[in-house]
């Protein structure tokens, strides 16, 4: 790393897994979640999203290259941790490991999903209710959408708690344990939402 | 209660700085009340391991023997702590000491604590009050923060909280928690204000105050109590403001 970028690169990465990565993620769950009303609706609120203005620079300010950054920059402070949950096994100390491994999880999830999907679009066909429906047929498919949509979806509540703290917008021991139990809060119902969307493909 | 009751431990040693490590066992007749540093202290008096074999004296360190020097520091079932406050009859047996390992083992369990202390000369842990003359009474500290700023001055510099943070070691440049409490604690100080932009710089350098990753495992270790975690809390925020004010420009460089 360049001299005393690190402050800098730590803070840009704590804010764009936020703002707007962690945004784009709840609006994406939240438009999936047509799914529960019927193929009709889906397709509507997901050809909504694809028809909006200036779409490819939105994909690519919003979405492509905030997830890079992120991601890479990630995977550098995920391995530099040299976890000891079996030393000490305290709750946040188990959230640092989770957070790193879910980040590891979630990366490999999305890269996958932009390639079956995005990617997909971009050579010419479909994303629809159908294609979820295709994908999410195979069993093994759909262990990996679960286990993709809530690793995803724990790093980004749990993301959410340590931006808090990174930022110093939670300093004393009890703004922390609340921000904690609004983080699960956030964790639990982005799961029932992206969970209920999954599952109304199948 | 006839039986001659006896402590086991098991060492890890190792003779130079750069030679590998070993484990050596030892057998020592138990005496009420004992603690680490007093059962190694019998093995240096008679340095026999449990073979029967003589061996060399064991190395450790030590100061104060009452756990406010933090020099005795090891790791003692795994866990570190000041081996001179960890009594033997708490302890399951057979004892394993070893050194901490975030830090260069110097012989046996003696380690070499140095970067502790550049950290606290990089970040000016002190209150500068030199001058070519007299500079005369500095500003008043009131009662109530000094009891509370007291709390982080206990800090011993024993490590504990650096070897329990998992993002302390080999692959990474972090400082660790011990240096960025005490940067809190001399900003807080009235005359050590006077340099707070300094020290804010200072850790928001490489390595610094940004990769804490909030394990908050040193909380939770620091043998003193020292809030470690809020301080580091703390000082992001004041880290975000700084940086503020760097970036834009302020009049409020110090105050
Ligand atoms: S903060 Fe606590 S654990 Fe860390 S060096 Fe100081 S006394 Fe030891
Ligand atoms: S000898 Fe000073 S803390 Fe143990």
């Amino acid at each position: 790393m360049a001299d005393n970028r690190e402050f800098f690169y730590r803070r840009l990465h704590s804010l764009l897994g936020v703002i707007p990565v962690g945004l784009f993620m709840t609006q994406h769950l939240v438009v999936n979640h047509f799914a529960t009303k019927g193929e009709e609706e889906f397709n509507q609120a997901a050809g909504f999203m694809a028809s909006l203005p200036f779409v490819y620079v939105l994909e690519a300010l919003i979405i492509f290259l905030p997830l890079l950054f992120h991601a890479i920059y990630g995977l550098y402070i995920a391995f530099t941790a040299k976890n000891n949950v079996g030393r000490y096994s305290y709750f946040r100390n188990w959230m640092f490991m989770l957070q790193r491994w879910s980040g590891v999880i979630t990366l490999v999830f999305v890269a996958w999903h932009v390639w079956e999907t995005r990617v997909q679009a971009a050579l010419g066909a479909e994303v629809n209710f159908q294609m979820m429906e295709n994908i999410l047929d195979n069993p093994f498919m759909l262990a990996f959408y679960i286990v993709g949509v809530l690793a995803a979806i724990f790093h980004f509540a749990n993301g959410l708690w340590s931006f808090c703290v990174s930022w110093g917008i939670a300093v004393s021991p009890r703004s922390q344990q609340i921000v904690t139990y609004a983080t699960l809060f956030v964790f639990v119902a982005l799961s029932i939402i992206g969970l209920r969307a999954i599952f109304a493909f199948v | 209660m006839s039986e001659q009751k006896t402590v086991r431990f098991i060492i890890t040693r190792q003779d130079t700085a750069d030679s590998a490590p070993y484990n050596e066992e030892f057998e020592i007749a138990y005496r009420p009340n004992m603690n680490v540093i007093s059962a190694l202290m019998e093995i240096r008096r008679n340095p026999v391991n449990a073979k029967g074999e003589k061996t060399t004296p064991i190395t450790w360190d030590m100061n104060c023997l009452e756990e406010v020097c933090g020099a005795c520091s090891m790791n003692i079932n795994g866990k570190p702590r000041q081996s001179c406050t960890a009594l033997v009859d708490q302890l399951e047996q057979p004892i394993r000491l070893a050194p901490m390992s975030t830090f260069p083992v110097t012989r046996d369990l003696q380690v070499d604590r140095s970067r502790m202390f550049d950290s606290l000369k990089r970040v000016k842990a002190w209150v500068p009050i030199d001058g070519t003359y007299d500079l005369g009474p500095g500003p008043r500290m009131p009662e109530r923060k000094r009891q509370w700023a007291y709390e982080l001055s206990k800090c011993m510099t024993c490590g504990v909280c650096l070897e329990a943070c998992p993002n302390v070691n080999s692959k990474s440049n972090f400082i660790g928690p011990q240096p960025l409490s005490q940067v809190r604690l001399f900003n807080a100080h009235p005359t050590g204000a006077m340099n707070r932009d300094e020290r804010l710089e200072t850790i928001m350098g490489d390595g610094g105050l940004a990769n804490c990753g909030n394990s908050q495992n040193c909380v939770q270790s620091c043998p003193k109590g020292i809030p470690l975690t809020t301080s580091i809390a703390a000082l992001n925020r004041e880290a975000t403001m700084q940086s503020f004010r760097s970036f834009f420009g302020s009049d409020h460089a110090v105050d």
